[in-house]
């Protein structure tokens, strides 16, 4: 039986248990005699208790136990591959060829006696029925695939008659306390609340997630490569060695990726930044009420574009145009190169100018009224105002939104690829092609690759590097921006 | 600008025949399709504390914030009629609104202290018009003005300290300080004291009856007592008309209208 019968029945019991528990509370309610006690809930709640106590906890434990046990498996191929291939860089490959082994098995239906004795003899049976599988698979592989699947059906069976029973225990045992005084409306309640907490730490918990896979990755990148290397050296140069020799040959200096990613970024800032205040103080003060419902959802349609789409622009209309033009400035000499940061930080900076209006734009129209009108009252001109007393005020939240915008600018990823160059050098001259460190992550894990060189590593390096500054800033700037909300509360 | 004003100070009790200081005629506010003001005709004389009086929503706050144009703030807001300061159309083409407001200031309901210091608050209206010359000239402006105000005293050590952070009361008298810091004509109210205690009420009401030697006063107020105590000219207002309008005690103790007569009493409002 798959999972996905298995949560159809587990439904199916929820419903039918809803539906009696709504039965047999609805027949208590009748009976009861109202002078000596209130029923306490109505029975939709009962139902709804009932149909959470037979699914909730049975779908939580198939999926837990499922993630149990496939983990179990792993361990088990892993294991009996190492015995065979002692090299576990080998031994990786090997063990994606069992799993494969495994499922055609599975989906030919043969187990027990019915199992090839030879891997050639499973492929030529999978390629008839349309599976195509690696040459490179052996003998050996051919038991043990078989045992897993035995295994894997075994545990299989376990935990949907576990799900099963749970689910039937937990309906009978909702059936069976409904009484007139039960609190099933709280217990509900209660439910919810726990479902309502589960889903918001899944962001949560994925980023531990995400910060844990990458901090295992970088300590062995840096068990490979001396730190002090990476964060203090000034050339990049990460020379792909041939598959096997190992080493860490090449150059993993940090400084010339982090100083593109903050020379573009800050480009971006300067263009973006100026712009989009001025178009937030359009909306937030001059705007009526007709423009601006039509101007601000155009502007935050900018930060809907994809930013591979940018990037495009960048590449192909943008940077020959600024190429041109330096050209025809210059007499002939194309100072601003095709890939430059020039380029990629003003293509950037109109991907943030949405980014910066619409976050400034909350922020200016949060200052209160009575501001506005006290200084109008004053004899103030609305620029007068806007200057010397709604951006003061609002002063702190811009801050914090202009640091919110700075993390998307270092974070950005594809305008860089594409309009930045992959050349990781230091140069101060912004018409040159500068790398950022998105840029070199895409570089170095772009094709098939297995993460055990340094080359590869360096990616988790950066990416955390990456992490790290770009949450640094959002926290910064959410304490900012906190800081500011309570002055009008 | 009368800077005379300060200075000198007239403090000519209104005399009956006197021009008015401000004057309205056949003043009818729009807020889009609704109309809010009907055909109001009132005289504002110089030197003097008019209350505007009245249930809620009967265009009391209307009629106020036209006097200094600051309806224009507020979208689909349209205004007929004449409204004059000396004589002169506020609402002609000609006039500068920004200049107006600088003649005509105003007080808001809930106290509206800029997120600045105690000093710059009220240094603010004078720089914006270059009215203060020099720095010696500028303290001496925020000096006088919150003594005038009645604050001088509780804050003339923490000039530098952030106007938010007084209390409602003195945050009201700040405002006060800063409106007259741009030394207007006329000075406008809006419910100066809804939002304080009695005792805070008390001194702003005390700070209301000085300030009618130097400045022309129109306030709205909720309270009965409180027009009866300052003001010695009232206008009752109800459903967007302008029902009575008089002497404080004339309308206080012999009302010639019903509508009005109920509003004092508590009948209706």
């Amino acid at each position: 039986m798959s999972a996905g019968w298995l949560v159809a029945i587990v439904l199916g019991i929820g419903v039918l248990a809803y539906f009696f528990s709504a039965q047999r509370a609805r027949a208590q309610r009748d009976q009861v005699d109202r002078a000596k006690e209130v029923p306490h809930s109505l029975p939709l709640y009962h139902g709804w208790f009932a149909f959470l106590l037979s699914t909730l906890p049975a779908i939580i434990v198939l999926v837990v136990l499922s993630a149990v046990s496939s983990g179990l498996i792993e361990g088990r191929i892993r294991a009996e591959a190492g015995t065979h291939i002692p090299d576990p860089a080998a031994a990786s490959l090997q063990v994606g060829i069992i799993h494969n082994a495994a499922e055609a098995l599975a989906r030919l239906g043969l187990t027990g006696t019915g199992v090839p004795s030879t891997y050639a003899a499973l492929r030529d049976a999978a390629s008839a029925a349309g599976i195509s599988l690696a040459d490179s698979g052996e003998d050996y592989m051919l038991p043990l695939a078989a045992g897993v699947n035995e295994e894997a059906a075994l545990h299989r069976l376990l935990i949907q008659g576990l799900a099963l029973l749970l689910s039937v225990a937990g309906a009978v045992f909702a059936y069976s306390r409904i009484r007139i005084r039960l609190r099933a409306r709280n217990e509900v309640e209660r439910i919810v609340l726990w479902s309502l907490i589960g889903a918001s730490t899944v962001a949560i918990l994925t980023t531990v997630g995400i910060v844990l896979s990458m901090l295992g990755e970088t300590i062995h990148f840096f068990s490979e490569v001396n730190p002090l290397n990476f964060f203090f050296g000034t050339v990049w140069d990460p020379r792909f060695a041939a598959a096997g020799s190992g080493g860490s040959e090449g150059q993993f200096g940090l400084i010339p990726l982090l100083a593109g990613t903050l020379y573009i970024a800050l480009v971006s800032m300067l263009f973006a930044v100026p712009v989009g205040l001025m178009a937030a103080v359009y909306m937030g003060e001059y705007a009526s009420p007709r423009i601006r419902s039509t101007v601000k959802p155009l502007l935050e349609l900018l930060a809907g574009i994809p930013t591979i789409v940018y990037g495009i622009f960048a590449v192909v209309t943008l940077g020959p145009f600024f190429r041109d033009l330096s050209a025809a400035l210059a007499g002939g000499f194309a100072f601003i190169q095709a890939q430059s940061v020039f380029t990629a930080g003003i293509v950037m900076g109109v991907m943030l100018i949405p980014v910066v209006s619409s976050l400034s734009d909350d922020v200016i129209t949060a200052v209160p009224r009575a501001m506005r009108d006290g200084s109008l009252a004053l004899g103030a001109t609305r620029s007068e105002t806007i200057r010397k007393v709604i951006l003061p005020a609002a002063l702190p939240g811009i801050v914090g939104a202009l640091l919110l915008t700075a993390s998307r600018a270092i974070g950005e990823t594809m305008i860089v690829v594409l309009a930045a160059g992959v050349a990781a050098r230091l140069s101060i001259n912004p018409f040159e092609a500068m790398t950022t460190i998105t840029v070199k992550i895409v570089n170095q894990l772009t094709g098939d690759l297995e993460f055990n060189s340094p080359q590869t590593l360096v990616a988790f390096a950066l990416g955390l590097t990456l992490f790290v500054i770009t949450l640094g800033m959002n926290v910064y700037a959410l304490y900012i921006v906190r800081k500011y909300r309570e002055q009008y509360e | 600008m009368t800077t005379e004003a300060f200075a000198t100070g007239p403090a000519a009790a209104p005399t009956p025949n006197a021009p008015p200081k401000m004057q309205g005629e056949k003043v009818c506010v729009f807020y889009g399709d609704k109309q809010a003001l009907f055909d109001v005709d009132l005289k504002i004389e110089p030197f003097s504390v008019t209350s505007l009086i009245g249930p809620s929503g009967c265009g009391k706050s209307t009629f106020l914030r036209s006097l200094n144009r600051m309806n224009d703030t507020i979208d689909g807001c349209r205004v007929a009629g004449r409204i004059s300061l000396d004589d002169d159309d506020i609402y002609d083409p000609s006039i500068d609104v920004v200049e107006l407001r600088a003649r005509v200031g105003m007080v808001f309901q809930k106290p509206n202290p800029f997120p600045k210091s105690i000093y710059e608050n009220v240094a603010y209206g004078p720089r914006i018009h270059g009215i203060a010359r020099n720095k010696a000239d500028m303290d001496e402006i925020v000096h006088s003005s919150l003594r005038r105000a009645g604050l001088w005293n509780e804050v003339k050590d923490r000039l530098t300290e952030p106007g938010t952070g007084l209390s409602g009361g003195q945050q009201q008298r700040l405002c006060i300080a800063r409106a007259i810091a741009t030394r207007p004509e006329v000075l406008l109210m809006d419910e100066p004291c809804s939002a304080l205690d009695p005792i805070a009420t008390a001194v702003i009401e005390e700070l209301i009856d000085e300030l009618r030697e130097n400045f022309t006063i129109v306030i709205v107020t909720h309270s009965m007592q409180q027009a009866a105590r300052v003001s010695q000219k009232t206008a009752f207002f109800h459903l967007g008309k302008l029902i009575e309008e008089g002497r404080t005690e004339d309308i206080f103790t012999n009302p010639r209208n019903k509508q009005t007569q109920d509003y004092i009493t508590g009948r209706i409002g």
